[in-house]
């Protein structure tokens, strides 16, 4: 019989050893249902994991894939870190999209160096006002900012399928829904030739810097962390609730509507009714994957892309149903937090005695 | 920290990689391959689902000469272009993208690949190797509305609708129509979803419009969902896409089944024999596009009779489903009688024709 022990600290082994356990139980996982779906488990394995990574333009991919995750996931770990739950970033990514996109086609015409900068402080000035919401609520009425912030996704989505059906539609497009392609003055410059790997990759990269500076070294970001930790030390040392509120919702409002203005400027390269496979909400996944440190969440969303790539690649060369690549991806997700209980827990061979389990109150069954 | 590298994975499988591209290389090089891109999953029983039965017919048809591939609930966002990249990349000869939202991503995808031969459903954008095509469904509301018009007691239609597209919004208008030649005072209420496939969704907008009266719900949505609300609740329905019969025995009174197969096999044997070309294809009821499944025994031999009239003059050509007189929702008259619309306007409809409730979201 095995126990579960609180650690008096957690475990600087299982830190870095959770991870690797969880990859491995994920490939042991993988086998079986591999095996149990009738693939070879090499070709899963490496349709899997080596396709997506295989050549330049797949390798673009990822970096394409991951921008968007990394961006939003490690801006939302600011939140969560201060106790503010913003579970809407995909609404925010939205409606910075759809700010973003307005500039594109009011200067459809214009081929101005001043374009894409414009939409670029569109899209975050969006994505601000939709997580201004939540804020404005949380502070004044003291409304859950996860309800309010989740519910608004839904009213971003219709407010993008407003606009995709009517003043931003196409002229020319017979009334699909589906705005102008952006000319090239309002598409992102790419990092690499030939493939789709945009300047928003190199953003995400620099947000992570940021954030980690920001988090780790200064003042600011040290009151936010108190303020998640123990909210009423926070109040008394004269960190204000409600500025943690305020900051870390406007913070991944304006990341996550960049992210999306990044989505519609680049990949896509116009406004349609579906911008974003849930890239918000993956995000979240992100964020506790990667522990809510921002580097962590860099890895997790490279993880996650490449979880997403090689699902695409096992359905294009192996033939598998979504379904199996979906359980994958799963399975990977739920290991990695599942041994993330290593952590702070330790397992314990116990004789077992009938009253040890009552007495026990440490333990977690 | 975390300290998960992809690199540290990758050493650790290589030689599991060793075996397993043996293994790859084996697979026969000289097969035509064909390529699906799917927007919901096959197992939809609507609309992807039948665009799978067309590539298992491609199968059925070549044999050995041919391996098909399908990438299923692929977004139409961003994903697209990849997906069709890597397609092409693997060396598919002839690839189909089955939703609209593909159509940019098709056609920049197509530049890139110009010995790919192309083809898109239910888009306008046509290039040297991407051909479009779709199917006249709306000859098939035409069908359904009649028999709604005559089943419904209530006098009111339910109707699920996915996106206001001119695609969607003329078989709406062609349902009317036809109900209102058989019954002028029946109504048709459209709940919008903004979905293709979503099963609760369309499950609930059912409900919602079985509350408001209505006795005989349609879809034009993707799942059978909305079909087994109305077996539950008493009330009737029809198909959408492919025969349902078997998830609403009592419900569902008829159906139309998207039957893909035979231009699925044509473009796949031309463009093998290298007689393809970039072409515009909007069949229907005649050339067998548009198909439909078995009468329910609740219904009548006039009901069935006055189905029949329709569904044959429209493959005569003596039935047009938008044929004059037509008013819209205002009550002016936007087709004179003995005139029928162009496929032009078909193609753009944006407005309601008379007998729907409701304004069209724009």
């Amino acid at each position: 019989m095995m126990r579960l022990y609180k650690r008096s600290q957690p475990s600087k082994f299982w830190i870095y050893a959770a991870p690797l356990l969880a990859v491995v139980l994920t490939f042991l996982s993988g086998l079986l249902l591999f095996a149990l779906v009738g693939v070879s488990v090499p070709d899963a394995v490496y349709a899997f994991f080596v396709e997506p990574l295989s050549d330049r333009y797949a390798l673009a991919e990822l970096g394409v894939k991951a921008a968007p995750l990394i961006m939003i996931g490690v801006a939302l770990s600011v939140g969560f870190r201060a106790g503010v739950w913003n579970i809407g970033a995909e609404g925010q990514l939205i409606v910075g999209a759809i700010a973003g996109s307005a500039v594109a086609l009011k200067f459809y015409e214009v081929d101005a160096i001043w374009v894409l900068p414009l939409m670029c402080a569109a899209g975050v000035a969006g994505g601000m006002f939709w997580a201004a919401i939540p804020a404005l609520l949380r502070s004044v009425t003291n409304a859950s900012e996860i309800l309010t912030s989740l519910m608004l996704t839904y009213v971003a989505a219709l407010l993008l399928s407003y606009m995709v059906h009517g003043p931003m539609r196409d002229p020319d497009g017979f009334n699909f829904p589906e705005s102008r392609l952006f000319h090239d003055a309002a598409t992102l410059p790419l990092l690499l030739d030939g493939t789709r790997l945009h300047v928003g990759f190199a953003a995400a990269l620099i947000i992570v810097l940021v954030v980690w500076i920001f988090m780790s070294r200064t003042m600011a970001g040290f009151s936010l962390l108190v303020a998640g930790a123990a909210p009423r030390a926070g109040v008394f040392a004269g960190f204000g609730k409600h500025r943690a509120v305020w900051f870390s919702l406007l913070f991944a409002g304006g990341v996550a509507g960049l992210a999306g203005l990044f989505e519609v400027a680049g990949p896509i390269g116009q406004l349609l009714p579906g911008i974003s496979p849930g890239y918000g909400f993956s995000a979240i996944i992100v964020a506790f994957v990667g522990r809510l440190h921002p580097v962590g969440a860099m890895f997790a969303g490279l993880l996650l892309a490449w979880s997403y790539l090689g699902g695409e690649a096992a359905q294009i060369s192996l033939n598998l149903p979504v379904a199996v690549t979906n359980v994958f991806q799963g399975l990977l997700l739920f290991y990695l937090l599942a041994a993330d209980v290593l952590i702070l827990y330790r397992f314990t061979p116990e004789v077992v005695t009938p009253a040890s389990g009552s007495l026990n109150t440490d333990t977690v069954s | 920290m975390f300290n998960f590298k992809p690199k540290h994975i990758l050493q650790s499988l290589l030689l599991v990689m060793a075996l397993g591209s043996t293994v790859l290389s084996a697979a026969t090089d000289d097969a035509f391959k064909v390529g699906f891109v799917y927007v919901g999953p096959v197992s939809d029983y609507g609309w992807t689902y039948r665009h799978d039965v067309g590539r298992k017919a491609i199968e059925a048809e070549f044999g050995d000469k041919v391996t098909t591939t399908f990438v299923e609930s692929v977004d139409e966002g961003a994903d697209a272009e990849r997906v069709l990249r890597k397609l092409a990349q693997d060396g598919h000869d002839l690839i189909f993208t089955t939703s609209f939202g593909y159509m940019n991503a098709t056609v920049k995808v197509a530049k890139s690949f110009p010995d790919v031969k192309f083809e898109h459903a239910t888009g306008y954008k046509r290039a040297e190797n991407v051909s479009t095509y779709s199917a006249r469904f709306y000859e098939g509301r035409a069908v359904l509305g009649t028999i709604a018009g005559m089943m419904t007691e209530t006098n009111t239609i339910g109707y699920i609708a996915s996106f206001p597209i001119p695609e969607v919004v003329r078989g709406i208008n062609a349902t009317a129509i036809a109900m209102r030649k058989v019954n002028p005072d029946a109504q048709i209420k459209v709940v919008w979803v903004n979905t293709w496939y979503d099963p609760a969704k369309e499950a609930d907008a059912a409900k919602t419009l079985i509350d408001q009266g209505a006795d005989i719900v349609m879809q034009h949505t993707d799942s059978p969902a909305p079909l087994q609300v109305a077996e539950e609740r008493g009330v009737l329905g029809f198909g959408q896409a492919s025969d349902m019969k078997t998830f609403a025995p009592k419900a569902q009174l008829q159906t139309i089944i998207d039957d893909w197969n035979g231009y699925y096999v044509d473009r796949t044997r031309a463009a093998m024999e290298g007689s393809w070309e970039s072409v515009d294809t909007w069949q229907g009821i005649k050339e067998g596009m548009v198909g439909f499944g078995d009468y329910n025994t609740v219904i009548s031999d006039d009901v069935k009779a006055a189905a029949e009239i329709v569904r044959s003059g429209i493959v005569g050509g003596t039935i047009h489903p938008f044929q004059g007189p037509i008013r819209n929702q205002s009550g002016e008259e936007v087709v004179a009688e003995g005139n029928v619309l162009s496929d032009e306007v078909l193609l753009g409809m944006d407005y309601y024709v008379e007998g729907i409730v409701g304004s069209l979201p724009k």
